[in-house]
């Protein structure tokens, strides 16, 4: 399993390699800059600028200068934001964007699996028709609408909850992390639900059951093993997805993560940003999928093969 | 089951909500802390780099120029400098500091400061993107050009620790107005210099701890993407004039975000007001809706080489039948005036006389006149803008207008921001949205803009009565004749239509009754040491 591992880990090098390369060549065919503003500035001016981010050399030269950069962990300065390093708005944004995503994942682990197991085990009644039709509903109702509905119920109209911050006022962190849980909690219902029924018709459930185990021994010893692989494989992509995903419920709720400053970097085309962001992510992706194969690897031997 | 599941949520919610339940508005009140929606994170706080709207907010508490905005709009109010003298031939400024100036570490301001401040903001390779703003100063566009290398040889000198002296090209009227813009302000030398050199972007100088300047406010907090809080500075000249103790600035881009943090009690002021809730709060008589003149125009530019519409007359044409009323009754629906002339009405005094006619007969025979009569063989152009949906409704009603009244068809093509700003900046477009919002209040602001050779300008109209009549007016020292002349140059303008005004703009925002001092004036510059904070 070791030598799958340190396998997968070189093959990721080259990956992000060329992840870099591409996006540093595609930023810059995109039409207009970084000093691109309403208030157009002399080309005396840009030209300064451009030359205080050693944007008039061979493209070839920012090239290497960049990878040679990066290498070292220096994703260079960010040309929207004089004074703070890529590295810097990374590191700052990545606490509060991984602090969310846990909590959003928790929230839907704990509602997906326990729905979707219930619903499994009470097949073909109310217990398994609510928590579908809910997962359904959480499946199809985007968050952007998601966040201001639970923030017009719990924030304006109970008053209970803040309608927006991060550790700005008690309470905060609870209507974003539901909104971003709920999503991921429907898929996870419906994804243990399939992967539960599978398992309970099979052979060894029935032998379980025949040597008189109790129905929670049967489920929670033997069947969640095999049950929520499912689930475990999706765990990979969906806390890359929490991660670089996070953007539209950041935004609807005021949060100072790394999804904001993804997307708004794109906007603003500040090409260091989007570059030192796109490969951070997808490290991310690359690790959160071997991280979840080799969890499927320790739930299910013959996924070593 | 799932009973005791629920309970177990609401008690966590009511546990974690029912601590301390004031809302940061009531609790503000108590305290004297300012909450306010800032639009977007400020690029930074350096006031020789930075451009934009949310980092002046932020700069106007922090840091002061030779005068300051005038909270009631017209002539500027002493800042730095207690008093000034200006020579007869207008272009001789004398400064006085106050004595009692300080910046935020105790440190005395001198006219010296100032002459430093200048020089970096000249330094190219600094990279300042309001250097022209100086460039009346004698002297200055050479240095910045390159043509000189003594910054002594440009016009401004330290007389003494209290006095600078400012020697200007020409008669420059506005010349007061422009030293309230945040890229005229002085930096502590010393701070900017430990923590970098004089054209260092990147120096670590506007960082909390290390931060230095001379305003009302002092920088206390920086979270990024989150708040910025600035306390009360004790050394400020004029600190007992200060009643806010802290201001806490969000940087809140979604609208609709910053609308339901007002409604909960999170914000005193917004930075602005979601478009479609503007005619319903309007409606609602909502007693929070501020709505306030401001010192900009939203209009559309023709490229005036494109083969078509380098005739004026097909200019005209487009510009008589938009119906502007309509436009500002049904459309944007909040409190926009329709703009017959491209400088707004009231900037500083100056009421332009120009006439922009909604008379569909008159539009309708000069396009026949252009060759094109019932807009019969009138190629099919594109309005060009970025995408938003207010812009994309203006542009919908501009079609229908064109469509019904003169018979021709436009296409409506959105881009995002920068694509937008490239094709127009490379003259990559037919007709194209655009807003323009005085730096100054001046009509200058804006009848510079078309100007030749104008990096804003993008039309491609040259006309060089027009830019007789504006370089003659800005070295008129006389008031009423430096508006005649820039009144004939507003004539040429309207009647040559490179630019078609639509509307004038307003400020509209949600604003707290608890928030005192906060007086309407056309540059929408509020200092914040005349706002405090009382509930009636």
């Amino acid at each position: 399993m070791l030598l799958i591992f340190l396998k997968r880990v070189l093959a990721a090098i080259p990956v992000l390699i060329i992840v870099a390369s591409l996006t540093f060549f595609f930023v810059r065919l995109a039409p207009g800059g970084p000093f691109d503003s309403d208030r157009a500035v002399s080309q005396e001016v840009l030209i300064n600028l451009q030359e205080a981010y050693n944007l008039n050399a061979p493209l070839s030269e920012q090239y290497f200068d960049y990878m040679s950069g990066v290498l070292v962990g220096d994703f260079g300065p960010s040309f929207r934001y004089p004074g703070r390093s890529v590295s810097e708005m990374i590191f700052t944004g990545l606490p509060v964007t991984l602090e969310l995503a846990v909590y959003a994942i928790l929230i839907a682990l704990c509602v997906g699996i326990f729905s979707g197991v219930l619903a499994a085990l009470k097949r073909n009644t109310f217990l398994d028709f609510i928590p579908m039709a809910i997962a359904m509903i959480g499946i199809c109702v985007p968050t952007f609408l998601m966040g201001p509905l639970l923030v017009l119920i719990f924030g304006i109209n109970l008053e209970l909850l803040p309608v927006s911050g991060w550790d700005n006022l008690p309470g905060d962190k609870i209507l974003p992390s539901i909104t971003l849980g709920f999503a991921y909690a429907a898929y996870i219902a419906r994804l243990s639900r399939g992967g539960m029924l599978e398992i309970l018709g099979q052979d060894f459930i029935r032998t379980a059951r025949a040597k008189g185990l109790s129905e929670r021994v049967v489920v929670t010893k033997h069947a969640m093993q095999g049950g929520l692989i499912p689930v475990v494989s999706f765990l990979g992509p969906a806390v890359a997805g929490l991660l670089a995903g996070s953007f539209v419920v950041e935004t609807i709720f005021q949060i100072p993560g790394l999804g904001r400053f993804y997307v708004e970097a794109a906007f603003n085309r500040d090409y260091t940003m989007i570059l030192g962001t796109t490969i951070f992510f997808s490290a991310m992706i690359v690790f959160f999928n071997l991280l979840s194969d080799m969890a499927v690897m320790l739930f299910n031997p013959r996924a070593r093969d | 089951m799932f009973k005791n599941y629920l309970n177990l949520f609401l008690c966590l919610i009511f546990i974690t909500s029912c601590g301390d339940n004031i809302s940061p508005v009531d609790s503000g009140l108590e305290n004297q802390i300012f909450h306010f929606g800032n639009g977007s994170e400020p690029q930074g706080l350096d006031p020789h780099i930075v451009t934009g709207v949310p980092e002046h907010h932020i700069l106007i508490a922090l840091c002061e120029g030779l005068t300051s905005s005038n909270p009631k709009g017209g002539e500027p109010l002493p800042g730095m400098a207690e008093s000034w003298t200006i020579s007869e031939d207008g272009r001789v400024y004398t400064f006085n500091i106050n004595q009692n100036a300080k910046w935020s570490n105790g440190d005395k301001v001198i006219a010296d400061d100032f002459v430093w401040s200048w020089n970096r903001v000249l330094t190219p390779s600094l990279g300042s993107q309001y250097t022209d703003m100086l460039y009346y100063v004698e002297g200055a566009q050479d240095f910045y050009d390159g043509k000189i290398n003594d910054f002594s040889k440009v016009g401004v000198k330290a007389l003494d620790d209290n006095t600078l002296e400012v020697v200007l090209k020409n008669p420059t009227p506005f010349f007061l107005g422009l030293l309230s813009h945040y890229s005229t302000w002085p930096v502590h030398k010393e701070t900017v210099l430990k923590h970098g050199s004089i054209d260092d972007r990147n120096g670590q100088w506007t960082r909390p701890g290390n931060f230095v300047c001379n305003g009302p406010m002092q920088l206390k907090t920086w979270e990024l993407n989150n708040k910025i809080v600035v306390e009360k500075n004790p050394f400020y000249w004029d600190a007992e004039m200060v009643k806010l103790n802290e201001i806490h600035y969000y940087p809140v881009t979604n609208v609709m975000t910053e609308d339901r943090m007002f409604r909960a009690g999170q914000l005193h002021s917004t930075y602005t007001v979601p478009a479609q809730k503007c005619p319903v709060y309007i409606e609602e008589g909502n007693p929070n809706l501020s709505i306030d003149p401001y010192m900009g125009t939203y209009f559309y530019r023709t490229n005036t080489l494109h083969p078509v519409l380098k005739d004026k007359k097909v200019r005209k044409a487009l510009a008589y039948s938009i119906n502007r009323k309509q436009i500002v009754d049904k459309v944007s629906q909040c409190g926009q005036k329709p703009a017959f002339s491209f400088t707004p009405p009231g900037a500083n005094g100056y009421q332009p006389k120009t006439e922009i006619p909604y008379d569909i007969e008159l539009a309708k025979n000069l396009l026949a006149e252009a060759g094109y009569p019932n807009g019969e063989g009138f190629p099919v152009l594109e309005i060009l803008f970025n995408t938003s949906e207010d812009h994309r409704k203006i542009a919908l009603a501009v079609q229908q207008m064109w469509q019904a009244n003169l018979g021709i068809s436009v296409e409506l093509v959105n881009m995002d921001w920068k694509v937008y700003l490239s094709r127009e900046s490379s003259g990559d477009f037919q007709i194209s949205r655009a807003g323009w919002i005085g730096d100054y209040e001046d009509p200058n602001t804006f009848l510079d803009l078309p100007m030749p050779g104008r990096g804003n300008n993008k039309t491609g109209w040259v006309n060089r009565e027009y830019e007789k009549l504006v370089n003659q007016a800005n070295q008129t020292l006389d008031q009423e004749k430096r508006y005649d002349l820039f009144r004939q140059a507003e004539s040429i303008l309207i009647d040559e239509l490179p630019v078609i005004p639509i509307y004038t703009y307003v400020r509209q925002i949600q604003l707290s009754p608890d928030v005192k001092g906060w007086d309407s004036n056309y540059l929408d510059h509020h200092h914040p040491k005349y706002i405090y904070l009382e509930r009636d």
